[in-house]
């Protein structure tokens, strides 16, 4: 083991580490002190980490422990997004969790190991550890959506979870060994250049590649793998929820680009077909469903299941333009997902979860702020200008079209116009409902820190526009080393 | 002198803004002050322009380059010459004497300021379209002046036939400006450019440039442009079939009819064709219509004015049979003499309906013939200058009106083109009847025994001098002008080479003003002219019965001409009713019932109802999850087996 293998793993060995800590820890603290020092050491585990993967990073990938993981600036960007949308995720759900009394060292532990899961997902040029990082964040995943052990919902949801999970685990674990046996290879740098030598039958090659593909599908939730979604995203306490719904969403994207783009990318014509297919349906599927929702949870999952659909338009594209829109699609959905979240976060209190959509009725009366930072995020989600979430499906749409796709990018504006519908309902019951008056009304009482992040976080998706063409060069010189 | 150029236009522009949003501010006084200075202003410069063109000085060039767009530069330019600058001379010295005038007729209107805002943004209108010298500038103050027309017509926007004769000026203007704004847009597609001096040398060339159009009918570019334009010009000139909105825009006030409606805004066809006289020249279809339509015009118009009561109207319909031989003179591609019987139709009918006016006002807004009368003891004024204008309407020597008017006769007699002969008969026939109906208003009104009640009577007195002082000085035109320039205008030297020269100018080179009048005596237009003169004495000073049995006689023919040949009512049913119709038809079907119902709403309760039922794949047994999951593998494993 030399330097250089500790160095491409520093971020995550710190991170496992300080989870165990933080566990170990919560056992001795007196009960007054437990959420105050894993909250803050939580933190800091995750700004040391995110600091760590932008210092150590390398523009060029520089492989480390045989092989098994690599750095290169994709995965120091992922590592830093995944990092810092979880400390986004820890600040919004101080309140909530505390009120349930799900603000313990379990909940920061978890959360810290599926970070670590999710960095070696973004790191690994090995399908084991590929897999290994995929599992470490799915096991984390399924605690955290039962950790309301008193919910009959979440136990339920962390059920249909665990199962399905296991089945998809299954299925992308035999599509890997099929491709072992293939290429007598698990690195996936040299997948791609070995699954082409291979000649004589394309059978197992093609079942290969759609195992490994519907594995894919389901871990980021794409129709027809998508059933999970919705009963995940209601059941789980909204804390969990705002978890799942953002910094795996980014982990995902990097182990499709690395397996499916770069290790499975001499086959780009056989899976081009599936994801164009797959893409559709999310898009149509999801957001025609998610306009008959009456639970913004659920609507938001289904949401999530059309932007999936709208990130996969860019990776379908072959091109590294495509690419590096999905990249950014998918950092831009990150960062309004959870804004979108944290507005529902600040919204519940005790006994009140804010989940329904009639409960946001007249919110402009009461809590004119909140409404409008929720506003802004719903513009964002639909894509309207001037918000992020426009140039975010702007340049998706851009890489289509260049890509010779004219028509797939007509029926996803079509279908993004239908999904418009649902977010743009909610902002019509924010300001021209009257107040609810048969249910308790909301209340807006986030904690400080949270207070300050949600505004920075709502007006960042208008505020962030002119400098957004960086990320899109970011996001290309990130992938163009790549291929 | 390009300073002076562009303060014609601009003193106008500046006092009525001043008018407009200080007016209220400032008084009645101060406003009309101003004005009147801007517009004075504006006339003195034009006469030293039109001075310095006759010297043989003239302008063409931009001032200001508003834009540019592929290659096409859109700019504000003027072009100088012995046209506009003639044209600007008339109407800053009639909007300068009706400028007058208003103060005496409008003293007491609570919409004093505003009116007075909107003459003067009209005779800036005005100057912008005469000094133009690209069809883009043209076209600003084409449209300008049509929009002031549209807001004085309905000047008393509080009664209800005001704001149906605008609407339905700016309605039937609108069928002109369309063809006008076609013609542009052929200009440019053809020439490329929208400049005047470009477009008009580089017409010959394009003479035998055709388009294909439907049927496979051939079109000669130049031809179709011509048409168009000339449509652009029937609307504002008020032609035959679009001459309807010219009458009931007599609902506006007296001093905007003698202004806009009789001397200035309405000769704008008139000065277009004539403008655009290099094109006209190279068609002869195009002549020939506007021989044709100009003719129409003239006589039966003419005829209708005949049977009016209401003394606005006469004059009215005087304007549209004038305009007519005009338009006449320009099919004859006698251009100069269409402008200058322009000129002086724009002293002599402004003269006539301020002279109306001033009846009017004396008789507290009666404006019914019947109910006049006698009235030469009370206003001997008025009824000087009315039987001035009259005399030189009706074409008597040596009153303006002879001069021009024989000088049209005469062109069409000599034009041999398609039609001439038609409009030969018409123009001639139109005289006799033009001097019976000149004659019938003054018996009418001034002679015979008064019909008015006695309280009328009792007020009755001659109006203040801010009336007549502007009818004097119109007479003095409308007696002189005639005579003063027509030796000029015979000679081609009128218009100098700003209109191109009909194959008939200069023949009459030798001819002079006292020669022309006694030659006048030897020919027949006189002669029907002092006829009609005749006639309307028998009928309405000596047998004041004779009118009565005569429309009772000729029932049929009074009937028709009284219902104006059913034009309004053939608009109003198959335009106005069958425009609701259609629209009502387009509102239920299309819109409710299509777009919104099916397309909008149908899409929307598709998505809705689909919604719905994909809900219901969600089930939330996990045994069914797993299985589509499964189905979604098999399916794409077949997929990827298969291909």
């Amino acid at each position: 083991m030399t330097n250089q293998d500790i160095l491409v793993v520093l971020p995550e060995i710190v991170i496992a580490l300080m989870a165990c800590f933080i566990l170990v820890l919560d056992l001795y603290l007196p009960a007054t002190k437990k959420k105050k020092f894993g909250y803050g050491l939580s933190l800091v585990t995750l700004m040391v980490g995110a600091g760590l993967s932008i210092v150590y990073s390398e523009p060029a990938p520089v492989y480390g422990l045989n092989g098994l993981v690599l750095m290169d600036s994709l995965s120091a960007i992922l590592k830093v997004g995944i990092c810092i949308s979880t400390g986004f995720v820890l600040v919004y759900s101080r309140g909530y969790a505390d009120a349930r009394g799900l603000w313990k060292g379990e909940f920061f532990a978890l959360a810290l190991f599926g970070v670590v899961g999710m960095m070696v997902m973004t790191a690994s040029n090995h399908l084991l550890s590929l897999y290994v990082g995929l599992e470490l964040l799915a096991l984390c995943l399924y605690t955290m959506v039962a950790l309301r052990i008193d919910s009959t919902a979440a136990s339920e949801a962390a059920m249909k979870y665990f199962v399905l999970g296991a089945l998809a685990s299954g299925i992308l674990l035999y599509g890997m060994s099929l491709l072992y046996g293939l290429t007598g290879t698990l690195y996936i740098n040299e997948l791609s250049a070995s699954i082409v030598r291979h000649d004589g039958s394309t059978l197992p090659r093609t079942m290969a590649l759609i195992l490994v593909l519907v594995g894919l599908l389901f871990k980021i939730g794409a129709v027809p793998f998508h059933m999970w979604v919705p009963d995940v995203y209601e059941g789980s306490p909204t804390s969990s929820t705002v978890y799942l719904a953002t910094a795996p969403k980014l982990a995902g994207f990097a182990i499709i680009l690395r397996l499916l783009a770069d290790g499975l990318g001499s086959l780009a014509t056989e899976w081009q077909g599936m994801l164009l297919v797959v893409s559709i349906i999310s898009l149509a599927l999801g957001n025609i469903i998610a306009i008959a929702q009456s639970n913004i949870k659920r609507m938001l999952a289904y949401s999530a299941i059309a932007h999936v659909g709208f990130f996969l338009l860019g990776i379908l594209t072959g091109e590294v333009s495509g690419y590096a829109s999905a990249m950014a699609y998918i950092l831009i959905y990150a960062v309004v997902t959870l804004g979108a979240f944290g507005v529902i976060l600040a919204l519940s209190s005790k006994g009140v979860e804010a989940d329904l959509i009639e409960d946001y009725s007249g919110l402009n009366q009461s809590h004119p702020w909140a409404a409008f930072i929720m506003l802004l995020l719903m513009f964002s989600l639909a894509g309207i200008p001037p918000t992020i979430g426009f140039y975010a499906k702007l340049s998706v749409l851009q890489a289509v079209v260049n890509a010779g796709m004219t028509w797939v990018a007509v029926v996803a504006v079509v279908l993004s116009v239908i999904g418009a519908f649902y977010y743009l309902r909610i902002v019509k019951v924010m300001y021209f409902d009257d107040l609810a008056t048969s249910h308790p009304g909301l209340q807006f009482r986030p904690k400080q820190d949270a207070r300050i992040l949600l505004t920075i976080n709502g007006l960042a998706v208008v505020v962030l526009m002119p400098w957004i063409g960086k990320l899109t060069t970011l996001c290309e010189g990130a992938i163009e080393v790549l291929f | 002198m390009k300073v002076i150029y562009l303060l014609v236009p601009l003193a106008c522009l500046v006092a009525a803004i001043i008018a407009g949003f200080w007016g209220a501010k400032i008084g009645n006084s101060a406003t009309h002050r101003i004005t009147i200075t801007g517009v004075g202003l504006s006339f003195v410069l034009s006469v030293v322009v039109l001075f310095d063109v006759l010297d043989g000085h003239s302008f063409n060039g931009s001032i200001y380059t508003w834009g540019t767009s592929g290659g096409v530069s859109f700019e504000v330019g003027f072009l100088i010459d012995h046209l506009s600058a003639v044209m600007m001379a008339v109407v800053t010295f009639v909007s300068l004497m009706v400028h007058i005038y208003t103060i005496g007729y409008m003293r007491d209107d609570p919409g004093y300021t505003r009116f007075f805002c909107y003459i003067a943004l009209f005779t800036f209108a005005m100057l912008m379209l005469v000094m133009a010298n690209n069809f883009l500038q043209l076209f600003f103050g084409w449209e300008a002046v049509g929009l002031v027309s549209y807001l004085l017509i309905g000047f008393w926007f509080k009664r209800e036939s005001a704001v149906a004769a605008n609407l339905k000026a700016f309605l039937v203007n609108r069928v002109g400006d369309l063809g006008f704004i076609l013609g542009i847009a052929a200009v440019m597609y053809l020439f490329g450019t929208l400049d005047y001096s470009a477009v008009f040398s580089a017409a010959s060339e394009k003479q035998n440039a055709v388009v294909t159009g439907v049927l496979g009918y051939e079109w000669s570019w130049i031809t179709l442009i011509c048409l168009l334009l000339f449509v652009g010009a029937m609307g504002k000139s008020a032609q035959v079939p679009l001459h309807v909105w010219l009458p009931d825009s007599m609902e506006g006030p007296t001093p905007i009819s003698a202004l806009i409606h009789a001397a200035t805004m309405v000769t704008a066809g008139i000065f277009l064709v004539a403008r655009m006289s290099p094109l006209f020249e190279l068609s002869t279809t195009a002549s020939s219509v506007i021989l044709v339509i100009g003719g129409l015009t003239a006589l039966s118009m003419a005829l209708v004015g005949l049977v009016q009561n209401d003394i606005k109207r006469v004059v009215a319909y005087s304007t549209l049979s004038q305009l007519g031989y005009m338009t006449v003179a320009l099919g004859a591609s006698a251009y100069s003499v269409a402008i200058f019987h322009l000129a002086t139709h724009a002293f002599f009918k402004a003269l006539l309906f301020l002279a109306a006016g001033s009846v009017i006002i004396a008789l507290h807004h009666e404006q019914d013939m019947r109910r006049m009368g006698g009235l030469r003891r009370y206003m001997p004024i008025t009824y000087i200058t009315s039987v001035i204008g009259s005399l030189a309407l009706a074409g008597i020597p040596p009153f303006s009106g002879f001069f021009s008017k024989d000088a049209i006769i005469e062109a069409v007699h000599h034009s041999n083109i398609p039609g001439a002969g038609l409009a030969y008969a018409a123009v001639l026939m139109g005289v006799v009847v033009t001097a019976f109906y000149s004659f019938r208003l003054i018996f009418m009104v001034f002679h015979g025994e008064p019909r008015m009640d006695k309280q009328a009577r009792s007020h009755l007195k001659e109006s203040p001098w801010v009336v007549t002082v502007p009818l004097v000085l119109l007479a003095i035109p409308s007696l002189l002008s005639g005579g003063f320039l027509v030796e000029s205008v015979l000679g081609g030297h009128f218009l100098g080479d700003a209109v191109a020269q009909g194959p008939s100018a200069g023949e009459g080179d030798h001819l002079t003003a006292v020669g022309l009048m006694t030659h006048g005596f030897l020919a027949a237009p006189l002669w029907l002219a002092l006829g009609g003169v005749f006639l309307a004495w028998i009928f309405y000073v000596r047998v004041p019965s004779l009118p009565g049995n005569v429309s009772q006689r000729l029932s049929l023919i009074y009937r028709i001409l009284h219902r104006k040949y059913g034009f309004d009512q053939f608009y109003q049913w198959l335009f106005a009713s069958g425009g609701v119709r259609l629209g009502e038809w387009l509102w239920k079907r299309a819109d409710i019932a299509l777009i919104d119902g099916f397309a909008v709403n149908g899409t929307a309760n598709m998505v809705g109802w689909f919604s719905r039922v994909l809900k219901r794949l969600q089930t939330g047994y996990v045994y069914h999850y797993a299985f589509v999951m499964i189905i979604g593998v098999v399916v794409f494993l077949s997929w990827g087996l298969w291909s």
